[in-house]
């Protein structure tokens, strides 16, 4: 963050045009300054963000202090007896666990199906197949709420949940992972919801990745013998490894922060989720929820004070993507 | 070693991988099974529950209030609500976007700034569209105005939107060949000059598709919108007033335990997702017909 003004571009590789006559030169100024003003509003955006989100949060920071962060005790409506209190906990390790489990779900469907497309599927093919899985990054998050709540949970509640709960011993070990309403609106079902969400980011960059890889590397593999499993797992993975993380964290940063698909699906408790079928909350899906009802000052920094957590989060995520991918890629 | 033991133990082993082989072509086949199902799931209900609600008072009545009979009232005021924010954060996004990312292409090589910005906009890109609606109400709804209003959530979306533009503008300037530049230049024009009257006009198509999907992601956004535009029951064109969008309205509709409600949500989630899914079509078209013609 040395240079604060545009440098007069010392080595550019475009040509520049000195020999313009005065008046040229007088309206290019101009252009150049309105181009870099426009650019400097996307880092006043982010600045901007950040201010707001601290300034905003600030009061029920300083309020609770550090049991904000260590508190799962969510309580807008303060009574003498039961005093307004506000700790995150809840919400802040429901994100991390859907986020987690979305990405564990996804992971390996991403690498099939950019494997499957590379590899396997036919060319003609494949370019049609590689647009309908990209069509489902381009389905809003509203729909994808209202199909899990109301397709994918009540067939959730009737053929997984029931069963399980019929047929374990509630005190047993996977009794306990398993126990919860069955109402299909739980942890799992909506890291299902955003493990379908967040796939085809990851599987359109794997593919991109894989075809970047040189042919001459595949040839000599398959040029050895080698199955095309054998390929995959021993030369076209490891050669991507280190971008295919970025890819990763990219999807993560997107189920970190996924708002409404979530809201509609996690069953909305503040209290600290005690098994996989258990309902929770995430940081967007209270914010979602409770902002325009909020009953006072004290809930509104609290609900800001958790955006600035979440923004934290997922900009070290995406931060950890960017360079990991290297700013050229998508 | 016998020879013949060698070649039984070969080919036993060549048996297993191949074996090996063919279940992981049956896996990768197996995930991409299940990405296209979902996909044709959630079409498939989309059609079914929101197809049988469609009727000319979608477009031509209001949303009607709770408690209201079957197949009554409509859509009217979240669609042009809908339009009304997009247009405007979509006109302030290509805007800006075309100018920043201008900058990064034509004027940024070299510059350790543009690499910030490039950066900043990276992250912008997939920030949680809620923190942009918080953001706006700070700044706009709470502090400026006062009271949520049309502007907070075209502001909103004009700022989901912009590092969309951006991105796409300058990876399309990229595409250009130095020749167009250096044409322009040798005929005497300016930088500028020939970025405006040459580069963009060149880019036509690219940044067409650019704002297209810009527009399509915005049209679909309800987080950013809930505590700036709010929604509102009535029709309204004042910017200064709370606004209905069709993302709020599908929100406060299918969460209803009311029967016409949840008709309106499902009929709102087929208009937005088929108005977003043809946007993605269509701008992958006009792409590949830029590409394919040059």
């Amino acid at each position: 963050m040395d240079a604060v003004l545009p440098s007069p571009m010392p080595g550019a590789p475009r040509i520049d045009n000195p020999g313009g006559t005065s008046a040229m030169k007088g309206g290019d100024t101009v252009f150049h300054a309105l181009c870099f003003s426009a650019a400097m509003v996307l880092m006043a955006t982010l600045v901007g963000l950040i201010v707001a989100l601290v300034i905003g949060g600030w009061p029920a920071l300083s309020h609770f202090g550090f049991a904000f962060f260590t508190s799962s005790v969510w309580n807008p409506s303060g009574s003498p007896d039961n005093p307004e209190a506000y700790g995150a906990a809840g919400p802040i390790v429901g994100t991390l666990i859907t986020a987690f489990i979305a990405m564990l779900l996804a992971l390996p469907l991403a690498i099939g199906i950019a494997v499957f497309l590379v590899e396997f599927c036919p060319k003609r093919l494949s370019h049609w197949v590689g647009i309908a899985v990209e069509l489902l990054a381009g389905i809003p998050s509203i729909v994808y709420g209202m199909w899990g709540l109301f397709v994918l949970a009540p067939w959730f509640a009737e053929h997984v949940q029931t069963p399980l709960m019929l047929n374990l011993d509630p005190d047993s070990f996977w009794g306990r992972v398993f126990t919860g309403v069955p109402n299909g609106a739980n942890i799992f079902t909506a890291s299902l919801i955003l493990a379908i969400m967040v796939l085809p980011y990851i599987a359109t960059v794997f593919r991109e990745l894989l075809l970047s890889i040189p042919p001459y590397l595949r040839e000599a593999a398959y040029g050895m013998g080698c199955t095309p499993f054998e390929v995959v797992r021993n030369i076209m993975l490891p050669y991507i490894r280190k971008s295919a993380v970025g890819a990763v964290m990219l999807g993560l940063g997107r189920a970190l922060g996924e708002t409404m698909a979530v809201t509609f699906i996690i069953g909305n408790s503040h209290a600290f989720p005690k098994s996989l079928f258990d309902s929770g909350s995430t940081i967007a899906s209270t914010i979602a929820n409770e902002f325009t009802e909020a009953t006072g000052d004290l809930h509104i920094s609290a609900l800001i004070a958790l955006g600035l957590v979440l923004f934290l989060i997922t900009f070290v995520t995406l931060a950890a993507a960017r360079l990991l991918l290297g700013t050229e890629k998508a | 070693m016998a020879p013949g033991t060698h070649s039984v133990a070969s080919s036993s082993r060549h048996a297993r991988r191949k074996l090996i082989n063919y279940i992981f072509v049956g896996l990768t086949s197996i995930a991409t099974l299940i990405a296209l199902t979902a996909l044709v799931m959630i079409l498939w209900t989309l059609v079914a529950k929101g197809f049988g609600g469609i009727n000319a008072g979608i477009f031509t009545q209001d949303q009607p209030g709770g408690g209201s009979n079957l197949g009554d009232g409509g859509l009217r005021n979240a669609l042009i609500g809908s339009v009304i924010m997009c247009a405007i954060g979509m006109v302030i996004a290509l805007v800006i976007g075309i100018l920043s990312g201008t900058w990064l292409a034509e004027y940024g090589d070299g510059n350790k700034l543009a690499s910030v910005v490039r950066f900043i906009n990276d992250v912008l890109l997939s920030a949680p569209s809620i923190l942009v609606g918080l953001f706006v109400y700070e700044c706009l709804v709470s502090h400026v105005l006062g009271h949520f209003s049309a502007i907070a959530g075209a502001a909103a979306l004009a700022f989901l939107a912009t590092p969309i533009v951006t991105r796409t503008t300058e990876d399309i300037l990229r595409l250009q060949p130095n020749q167009l530049r250096e044409a322009g230049m040798a005929l005497g024009a300016g930088r500028g000059l020939v970025i405006r009257a040459i580069i963009w006009k060149a880019s036509r198509t690219g940044l067409v598709t650019g704002g297209l999907l810009g527009f399509a992601r915005i049209s679909g956004e309800t987080a950013p919108l809930l505590f700036t535009a709010l929604g509102n029951p009535f029709m309204s064109f004042s910017l200064s007033q709370p606004m209905a969008s069709l993302p709020t309205t599908i929100f406060q509709f299918a969460l209803s335990a009311d029967d016409n409600w949840r008709r309106l949500a499902w009929v709102a989630a087929l208009i937005i997702a088929t108005f977003v899914l043809s946007a993605n079509i269509i701008g992958r078209a006009l792409a590949a017909r830029g590409s394919s013609s040059k």
